[in-house]
């Protein structure tokens, strides 16, 4: 019977904030997270697994912080929204933790967003799109850069290159079909008409009929493809196979050695946004991410043996976000946690410097954050900007 | 015209691939009436085992055909580790049994091979021809071609074959074939086992085009299933008809109207098709007997 209301009792404790026993200066400071490390969206969650356990192990060698031992609890929510919600409420009333970072896709950080407004407990999510964001929920932050950025960066890159009617091709899932969405937004921004808009579904093993339309249209000047997975990959080989000319874009979707691997040659020519960890090894020595994303990269290379992915950098750059905020902070107090996160300023993380305020919980701008790259000789080769 | 033309040709690769898969569907429904859900997952496994086993250093032909006959094993395997235990089950019951052995398929397969997209090269080259407006990679001659020359074959085994012909007298009626001498628990490894092979063939000839990845079999198996409804369950010659006309649906849906509506089209010619032809296009009449 007892052993059945414990949880009651300390979730209703936890509930209505009566401490269940004091918080001592050497308690363990309580770091959360529920990923997405199996299921469809594995290969983003399992980085960031990866590298949260790299990197709290390594604070927790290097005397922790404040003095006090990081204590790390993870779930798997395997993508699912409404187990990711589970999670993160297990995470607040259960674990107690003083700070939250996950929620690899939008949609679990959008289904546990609102547990962390109503509890009051800091949260650092891992997901792309604008909405976890825009509007400004008290307490949830994040470290990916958008979507809306990545359009504009393209865009950008177009208008200096005296594109002004384009092609969009994009997929029906999340990422793509909210890609499209803000490629519409701000096209006008760079004088950029879209003239032909086509989309797939993301399953779909062959673009060519989409091509041809927009192929058809003499108006169009380049084709963007915004979408992530194996499809772009096919969009690119169909477009290469079809022998159009026109400039190709994607979007950070694609930015990983898996693409390079499926579309092959094809690529070849190809221009994209990257988070700056991919070519970290690239960037001059005056660049402000070089040093932080080589220090990420060389940690994780030498304890996983493979290159770090840009998804395990947001976990890296959310890790250390927190970390620099309860430094500051001086406490695990959820307000002054919570009012270093939004103060942080100037912080160099490995997806961008991060300047955060009341009205951005992001933090990141274009010039710090995506770097424009063009495949050459089968891999990235940064452009002058 | 050109444009035209492209999407046929877009829409016969496409077709062909959904076909090879209602074949699968169609060999294991006649032998057994039953519908075997992992006939998608043989296809995966097909293309997956090839791309491994070409990256540990086996020449490709090689390893096409060991891929192959992995998946013909996987089959036979189905069928004594998952059907035959099953004994007198209804059919319901085999396909409840095909559903699981789909997922565990798929659990191993991405415990095996992770969750990432693989692709191969070309059969010969990736050099894409062009005549008359039209680009095709020479992989789509292969798909076009293997599916033809499965077909033939099947049509052969089963018209000029003696083999062929007890696995239909078993399909007609197991108790009656199992007197005239048939060996009818043969007949159903050896269908079960065809099955897999002609996935598997199916995985290895889509792959250097679609790619592969531990999932693909759901879709595929989906579309394979519907073209196989299409035509006729159990109808080769509806199998084929059914797989082609999706894939050209598709093509043309995406090329002249819009990508968006492309699967709902798809799906409501099925319905069409299936209120005023209940049997599908080629099926036979089900006849109730009493």
């Amino acid at each position: 019977m007892l052993k059945k209301l414990l949880p009651v009792v300390a979730l209703s404790a936890a509930l209505i904030g009566i401490p269940g026993q004091g918080v001592a200066d050497d308690d363990p400071i309580r770091i959360g997270s529920f990923l997405s490390v199996s299921g469809p969206a594995s290969y983003l969650g399992d980085p960031q697994r990866k590298t949260l356990e790299l990197f709290i192990e390594r604070i927790n060698e290097n005397g922790g912080v404040l003095g006090r031992e990081l204590e790390w609890q993870y779930y798997d929510d395997a993508g699912a929204a409404n187990e990711a919600r589970t999670f993160a409420r297990r995470l607040i009333a259960q674990d107690r933790s003083d700070i939250v970072i996950g929620g690899t896709t939008t949609g679990a950080t959008m289904a546990a967003a609102e547990l962390f407004q109503r509890q009051q407990v800091p949260f650092i999510s891992l997901a792309g799109a604008v909405v976890v964001v825009e509007p400004v929920k008290e307490w949830v932050f994040k470290t990916p850069e958008t979507d809306r950025m990545a359009a504009r960066q393209v865009f950008a890159d177009m208008q200096q290159r005296g594109i002004s009617k384009i092609g969009l091709i994009s997929g029906t899932g999340g990422f793509g079909a909210s890609g499209r969405e803000q490629a519409h937004k701000v096209a006008d921004e760079f004088g950029i008409e879209i003239v032909m808009d086509e989309t797939y579904s993301p399953d779909d093993s062959d673009m060519t009929a989409q091509l041809t339309r927009i192929r058809g249209n003499d108006e169009v000047e380049a084709i963007f493809n915004f979408d992530f997975g194996q499809a772009p990959a096919i969009v690119t080989r169909n477009y290469a196979d079809l022998g159009i000319e026109l400039p190709l874009y994607q979007s950070h979707g694609v930015a990983s050695e898996g693409y390079l691997d499926l579309a092959g040659s094809a690529a070849e020519g190809v221009r994209l946004p990257v988070s700056p960890i991919l070519v970290a090894e690239l960037l001059p020595d005056s660049d402000p991410q070089k040093a932080p994303a080589m220090e990420y990269l060389e940690a994780y290379r030498a304890e996983y043996g493979e290159k770090p992915s840009a998804f395990g950098g947001y976990s890296y750059d959310a890790l250390m976000l927190a970390v620099d905020a309860i430094e500051r902070a001086g406490s695990t107090d959820p307000q002054a946690v919570r009012d270093a996160l939004e103060a942080t300023s100037d912080f160099q993380g490995v997806t961008g410097t991060f300047n955060m305020g009341p009205d951005d919980h992001m933090g990141l701008d274009i010039e710090s954050s995506f770097r424009m790259v063009e495949i050459k000789d089968g891999t990235w080769s940064l452009l002058d900007q | 015209m050109a444009e035209f033309l492209q999407f046929l040709v877009t829409g016969i690769t496409i077709g062909c691939t959904f076909a090879l898969v209602a074949l699968g569907f169609c060999l294991v429904y006649n032998a057994s009436h039953v519908i075997n859900f992992a006939q998608g997952d043989f296809v995966m496994v097909g293309g997956m085992s090839a791309v491994f086993i070409m990256s540990s250093g086996v020449p490709m032909w090689l390893a096409l055909v060991l891929a192959v006959l992995i998946g013909g094993a996987l089959g036979a395997l189905l069928y004594k580790g998952g059907i035959q235990p099953a004994k007198n089950a209804d059919a319901i019951q085999l396909i409840i049994i095909t559903v699981g052995a789909a997922l565990f398929i798929r659990g191993v397969a991405h415990v095996i091979w992770g969750t990432g997209y693989f692709s191969m090269p070309g059969f010969t080259g990736d050099t894409p021809i062009r005549f008359l407006g039209v680009v095709m990679v020479p992989q789509s001659l292969w798909v076009i071609g293997v599916t033809v020359g499965i077909v033939t074959a099947l049509a052969l085994f089963f018209t000029r074959t003696r083999l062929g012909k007890a696995v239909l007298a078993t399909s007609y009626n197991r108790d009656a074939a199992k007197l005239m001498g048939i060996d009818t628990g043969m007949i159903l490894v050896l269908s079960f086992g065809l099955a897999g092979l002609l996935g598997a063939v199916a995985g290895v000839i889509m792959t250097p085009i679609t790619f592969t990845n531990y999932e693909i079999g759901v879709m595929l198996g989906l579309k394979g299933f519907v073209a196989s409804v299409l035509g006729g369950l159990g109808s080769f010659v509806g199998a084929v008809a059914g797989g082609l006309i999706l894939g050209l649906t598709e093509a043309m849906m995406a090329g002249y109207i819009s990508s968006d509506y492309k699967d709902a089209v798809a799906f409501v010619l099925i319905l069409l098709i299936l209120f005023f032809m209940p049997s599908g296009l080629f099926g036979q009449r089900g006849v109730e007997r009493v």
